[in-house]
C-alpha cells in the first residue's frame, strides 16, 4: 500500500525544520489546516529547493516557473517554504490570519511568490492551462506546476481542465497531486472514490508517474526528468500521509482544520516532530 | 449585434496581439476567418465553462486580453464562482460576451433565458457590466473594451435590433447618455429598452408630457452623477429593462435614488421581469409583452405616476407581496401597497 510506504519514510533535518516552522506559525495563531499542510511539505520543499526557477527579490520575474498551490488550504506549508526562500520576512509568519498580516487561511496573490489566489477548490488547473498556453504561444521556456489535493479532484472543473490540457498537449504543464487519501469528512475511498486514479489521468491524455510524496530523492528524480513525454502534460501522483511527521496529527482528521490549539498541543507537536 | 461584436473581436485581434478568442461549443463557422487568419489565438474549448474562465484568467495574468464567448446563462450561472474568484478577485482584463441576454432564447425556455445576468455580474467587485442597445453601440463599446482595466461582462441582444443609439452622443464606459430632453419625467433604459424609452418619450410629447430619456449602457459602474442630476429635476422616474426587477438596472437606480434623500417626493417604478421564471415559450417580443416590458406599459406607467392625484396620500391597504400560482401554471406576484386615490 502506498500509504504505508509514505508512513515509514523517516524525515531528515530539513523536513523536520519546515514542520517546526509550521508549528511555530500555529503557535502564533492557534489555527489552520494542519494535516493538509503536513502532507505537502516534501513536494514543496523539492520544488523550491531543486526544481523551480524563481527570484525571491523579484517575485514577478517573467522567466520564473509558475507554481500554483491549487489546494490553497495547504498554505501553511507554502508560507513556510516561501519565507524560508526569502519572499517575505519572518514576522509575516507570526501574523498568519491576523488583520495586519498578508498571510491568510488561503493564499492570495498579494503574497510575494503566490501565483494565484486559491482556496475554493478546482480553480488552479484551469488557470495553469492559461499560463501554459501563453508560455507555448510566446515560445517561453518557463514551466507551469499545479498542486492539487486528492479531495479537490472531486471537482468537475479539474476534469474539464484535464481534458483541455491533454487536447493542447501541454508538456510544459505538470500536475502534482497530494494523494494523502483523506478529505475533510473521511477517506477519499469512501467519500468519493478516485480509483483507478492513475488510469484516469492517463485516459485524459497525461503521462503519469507515481511517487512516494515524502521521499525527497524520488520526488527530485521524477521532477528532474520533466517533461516525461514531449507531447503530453505530466501528472505526478504523490502518495502521502495526511498529517505526516507527528504522531498525533498523522491520519487524524481532527487536525484537517483545527482552531483553538492549546499550549499543551503545541508543546506535544514540537516533541513529536523531534522524535519522528 | 452578435455579428458586430465578433467582427470587432477579430478587428481588435488583427491590430493587437494581446487579443485572444475563447469560445465554448458555438455554431459551426463562428469566426471562421479569425480562425484561419490567427489560429494561434483562436480557441474553441467545448462545453466546459469553468475551465474556459480559468484558462482565460491564466492568459490574462500574463497580460493577454481574452474575449470569452458563449450563451449568457452558461457564462454567468454555470461558472459564476470562476467568474468571481478567477476574474473578479484577481481583477483580470477578461471580456465575457454573453449571447442571448434577457429573453432572446424564449423558444428554448428558462434554462436559456438570462434574466438575472446583470444582477449577479453587478454584485462582483471589479466587474464592469455593459448592455448595448444595438449593433452600433455594441461596436463603440467593444472598441473601448480593449484598454479597459478589469473584467467586463458584455450582454449581447438578439440581433437585428433597430438602431436607436447615436454616433453624435459619445459612448464612454461608465457614462449614461442623455438621449432625449425632458423635465416632467425621467426614463432610464439599458440595452434594447432604449428603443422603448425613445418611443414613449415621443408619444408622450404629443400629449404634452416632456420625458427625459437617460440611457445607461453601462449598468456597472452606474453613472450615479447623471442619474441624480436629472432625477433632481423631475417627480417621476421609471426604469425599464429586459431583466429581472431584482438586482438589475432598476435596483441599481433605486439604490442610488434612495440614498440621495431628495427633499421632494419622487414617484418611482421599475419595469422588468417580475421575480419569476418565464412560464411560456413564444418569442422574445411575446415574453416582453407578457411581462409588460413594452412602450405601451412604459407610457401608461409614466402617465399614471404623473397624475396630479397620484402622489402618495393615505395608506389604504398593505398586503404582503407573495408569489402565487398563475392560471397558466406558472407563478405571478400578488400584493403590495394601495394608496388613497
Amino acid at each position: 500500500m502506498p500509504m504505508d510506504k509514505a508512513k515509514i519514510i523517516k524525515l531528515d533535518h530539513r523536513s523536520k525544520y519546515l514542520r517546526r516552522r509550521i508549528i511555530q506559525t500555529l503557535d502564533a495563531t492557534r489555527r489552520g489546516h494542519v494535516g493538509a499542510a503536513l502532507s505537502l511539505i516534501e513536494i514543496l520543499r523539492v520544488l523550491y529547493d531543486d526544481i523551480l526557477r524563481y527570484d525571491p527579490k523579484n517575485s514577478r520575474w517573467p522567466q520564473r516557473d509558475r507554481c500554483i498551490l491549487s489546494k490553497g488550504h495547504g498554505c501553511l506549508a507554502l508560507y513556510v517554504v516561501l519565507q524560508d526562500k526569502g519572499f517575505f520576512s519572518e514576522k509575516e509568519l507570526w501574523k498568519f490570519c491576523e488583520p495586519d498580516g498578508i498571510l491568510g487561511g488561503h493564499p492570495e496573490v498579494k503574497v510575494p511568490g503566490v501565483e494565484a489566489s486559491t482556496g475554493s477548490l478546482g480553480h488552479g488547473l484551469p488557470i495553469g492551462i492559461g499560463l501554459a498556453l501563453n508560455a507555448k504561444y510566446e515560445g517561453a521556456h518557463h514551466r507551469v506546476f499545479v498542486i492539487l489535493g486528492d479531495g479537490e479532484c472531486n471537482e468537475g472543473s479539474v476534469w474539464e481542465a484535464a481534458l483541455c490540457a491533454g487536447k493542447h498537449k501541454l508538456s510544459n504543464l505538470t500536475v502534482l497531486i497530494d494523494y494523502n487519501q483523506y478529505q475533510s469528512y473521511g477517506p477519499t475511498s469512501e467519500v468519493l472514490n478516485l480509483e483507478p486514479f492513475a488510469a484516469k489521468w492517463k485516459a485524459f491524455g497525461f503521462t503519469v508517474r507515481e511517487v512516494n510524496g515524502h521521499d525527497v530523492d524520488e520526488l527530485r528524480a521524477a521532477l528532474r526528468a520533466l517533461p516525461l513525454e514531449l507531447d503530453k502534460p505530466t501528472a505526478i501522483i504523490c502518495h502521502t500521509l495526511k498529517g505526516k511527521g507527528m504522531k498525533s496529527t498523522e491520519g487524524n482528521l481532527k487536525w484537517h482544520h483545527k482552531s483553538g490549539i492549546k499550549d499543551e498541543e503545541i508543546r506535544q507537536l514540537f516533541e513529536e516532530v523531534e522524535v519522528y | 449585434m452578435r455579428k458586430t461584436c465578433l467582427d470587432v473581436v477579430h478587428e481588435l485581434a488583427r491590430k493587437d496581439k494581446r487579443v485572444f478568442y475563447i469560445g465554448s461549443d458555438l455554431g459551426i463557422g463562428t469566426l471562421q476567418k479569425f480562425k484561419e487568419e490567427i489560429p494561434e489565438r483562436f480557441f474553441m474549448e467545448g462545453i466546459s465553462e469553468a475551465n474556459m474562465i480559468g484558462m482565460a484568467a491564466g492568459l490574462a495574468m500574463e497580460g493577454k486580453i481574452p474575449y470569452v464567448n458563449t450563451i449568457a446563462t452558461f457564462l454567468t450561472r454555470r461558472c459564476f464562482e470562476q467568474v468571481v474568484v478567477d476574474l473578479g478577485l484577481h481583477n483580470l482584463s477578461v471580456r465575457l460576451l454573453g449571447n442571448g441576454g434577457g429573453l432572446v432564447y424564449a423558444p428554448l425556455g428558462p434554462t436559456h433565458e438570462a434574466i438575472e445576468d446583470i444582477a449577479i455580474m453587478r454584485a462582483i467587485p471589479h466587474m464592469t457590466v455593459i448592455v448595448p442597445a444595438d449593433a452600433d453601440e455594441m461596436r463603440r463599446a467593444m472598441l473601448q473594451s480593449l484598454d479597459h482595466q478589469g473584467p467586463i461582462y458584455i450582454r449581447i441582444a438578439k440581433g437585428g435590433d433597430p438602431i436607436v443609439s447615436r454616433q453624435d452622443i459619445p459612448f464612454k464606459i461608465g457614462k449614461a447618455l442623455k438621449m432625449h430632453e425632458g423635465s416632467d419625467a425621467l426614463v432610464i433604459t439599458t440595452g434594447v429598452t432604449l428603443a422603448n424609452g425613445l418611443e414613449a418619450a415621443s408619444q408622450l410629447e404629443q400629449e404634452g408630457l416632456k420625458v427625459c430619456v437617460l440611457h445607461a449602457p453601462t449598468v456597472k459602474p452606474l453613472d450615479q452623477e447623471s442619474i441624480l442630476r436629472l432625477a433632481a429635476e423631475v417627480g417621476v422616474i421609471v426604469t425599464i429593462e429586459e431583466h429581472s426587477i431584482v438586482g438589475g438596472l432598476g435596483s441599481a437606480v433605486a439604490e442610488t435614488l434612495s440614498e440621495a434623500n431628495f427633499p421632494t417626493v419622487k414617484r418611482f417604478k421599475r419595469i422588468g421581469i417580475p421575480d419569476v421564471f418565464a412560464d411560456k415559450y413564444g418569442s422574445q417580443a411575446s415574453l416582453m409583452r407578457g411581462f409588460g416590458i413594452t412602450t405601451e406599459n412604459l407610457v401608461a406607467t409614466i402617465k399614471d405616476l404623473s397624475r396630479p392625484g397620484s402622489s402618495p396620500g393615505k395608506l389604504i391597504e398593505q398586503v404582503l407581496v407573495k408569489d402565487v400560482p398563475s392560471p397558466s401554471g406558472g407563478r405571478v406576484r400578488e400584493g403590495g401597497v394601495t394608496w388613497e386615490a
